[in-house]
């Protein structure tokens, strides 16, 4: 499925430029969630084989020549666990973020200067 | 299911955009949930329905209401009455 | 518009990257390597129907303990940011009750809710889903008494104890592996069963609860700090 790795790509890209270019940071967050949503989207599109089914082998047929019937699992189990945790830094992101404005009442990035070396 | 892919995958660059672009953050939010979603139906179309399962529960159900409730904490007047 | 014009040289680059990924790449055809072995011998082996749900929790055990420690750090972490020092939550402010219907359907759906996220859990080896998955929508229902309920609160003691326990005997669990089977976290420290039975799969279906309670309990943790935070 090339389209889907196309479509993955594009979502890196509009997550780079807009980390990059907004100012924002609940934005920026938001911008790194959906180059995320892109990188997922390009691992599981490189595990596809076409005409195949899920890796689920819940009949006899499957059981058997499974290995010529599904796709491969292991990026579905790589990207599994990718989300759970990239959530999981997103709310530390946010929580920092929280704390960050409750030093200086401001949301940009740019007002922010004594963090900057 | 090519043409399907292809809907949905444009509905997530536009999305993807409007969460980059809007003004308004809890538009710019849903937009964020709007690509998950959608990227959980191509996990699906891609043989991936685990991969579907956690998406839809954690990328488009979770995720955006944990940045709802940080943007309810990092407004003016959350703040004042602290 | 310098710093602009800087970001777009940095994406322009990273477009010429893809593009030659984009190009150069041929759609696999065949399993290859690892993922062909776990394939065909996966049944005999371990006897778990989903395969994903096999690497996750035994081919790649020691991975997703890691994983699992990550989530449990950030969960720590947001905790650890957003304690209150020693101020009373929701002082000055009334909170506007929600409407009879939301509390009605609330009460009536939350339990269902949680049901389906267990049920998840436990087929996670014979079907779709397994811990995380099912570990998420347990979390949802905690979302939903969250929002329904303006100053509800959890019994901290409780989720505490769920989640301590979960992650202790999910270790030991693993141990328990080297000592009777082939290694850390082996499944094969249960009897196999009937391949496709809810009772099968050695220990799988049993880590996969552990780790189900862990990943609930903690999400529900982090979405309670974030929402109460002052």
């Amino acid at each position: 499925m090339t389209i889907v790795l196309g479509i993955g790509f594009i979502l890196m890209l509009i997550g780079f430029w807009g980390l990059l270019t907004r100012r924002n940071m609940i934005k920026m967050v938001l911008s790194i969630a959906i180059a995320e949503t892109g990188l997922q989207l390009i691992i599981i599109a490189i595990g596809f084989i076409k005409g195949r089914t899920a890796p689920i082998l819940n009949s006899d047929v499957l059981k058997l020549e499974g290995v010529l019937k599904v796709v491969d699992p292991v990026p579905q189990a790589l990207v599994l666990t990718a989300i759970v945790i990239g959530v999981a830094v997103n709310a530390l992101m946010l929580t920092f973020i929280i704390r960050l404005y409750q030093q200086k009442k401001s949301l940009d990035i740019s007002d922010y200067r004594a963090m900057k070396w | 299911m090519t043409a399907l892919v292809i809907l949905l995958g444009s509905g997530m660059i536009v999305a993807a955009f409007a969460a980059i672009y809007l003004k308004n953050l809890i538009a710019a939010v849903v937009a964020a949930g709007i690509v998950s979603l959608f990227a959980s139906v191509v996990y699906l179309i891609l043989a991936a329905p685990d991969v579907a399962m956690t998406e839809a529960a954690i990328g488009a159900g979770l995720s955006t209401a944990i940045f709802i409730y940080a943007i309810k904490h990092t407004r003016e007047e959350e703040v004042e009455n602290d | 518009m310098i710093k602009r014009s800087i970001s777009l040289l940095v994406v322009l680059g990273f477009v010429l990257i893809f593009w030659k990924m984009l190009t150069n790449w041929l759609p696999m055809t065949d399993l290859h390597g690892v993922a062909k072995e776990y394939v065909s011998r996966e049944p005999d082996e371990l006897g778990a129907v989903n395969v994903v749900t096999a690497i996750v929790v035994t081919y790649r055990g020691l991975d997703t303990l890691g994983e699992v420690s990550v989530l449990f750090l950030a969960a720590t972490g947001v905790a650890l940011l957003l304690r209150r020092r020693g101020k009373k939550i929701g002082a000055g402010k009334r909170k506007r009750p929600s409407s009879e219907f939301l509390q009605t359907g609330t009460a009536l759906l939350t339990p269902f809710i949680i049901m389906f996220g267990v049920y998840i859990f436990i087929n996670g080896h014979l079907s779709a889903g397994g811990g995380f998955q099912g570990g998420a929508v347990v979390a949802s229902a905690m979302l939903f008494l969250l929002l329904t309920f303006p100053g509800y609160k959890f019994k901290h003691t409780v989720l505490n104890w769920i989640e301590s326990i979960s992650g202790a005997s999910y270790v030991i669990v693993g141990i328990l592996g080297i000592l009777l089977a082939g290694g850390f976290l082996d499944n094969r420290i249960l009897p196999l069963g009937e391949y496709g039975k809810i009772l099968s799969a050695g220990a799988i279906p049993v880590i996969y609860i552990f780790i189900g309670l862990k990943v609930g309990t903690e999400l529900a943790g982090i979405l309670e700090n974030l929402k109460h935070e002052h």
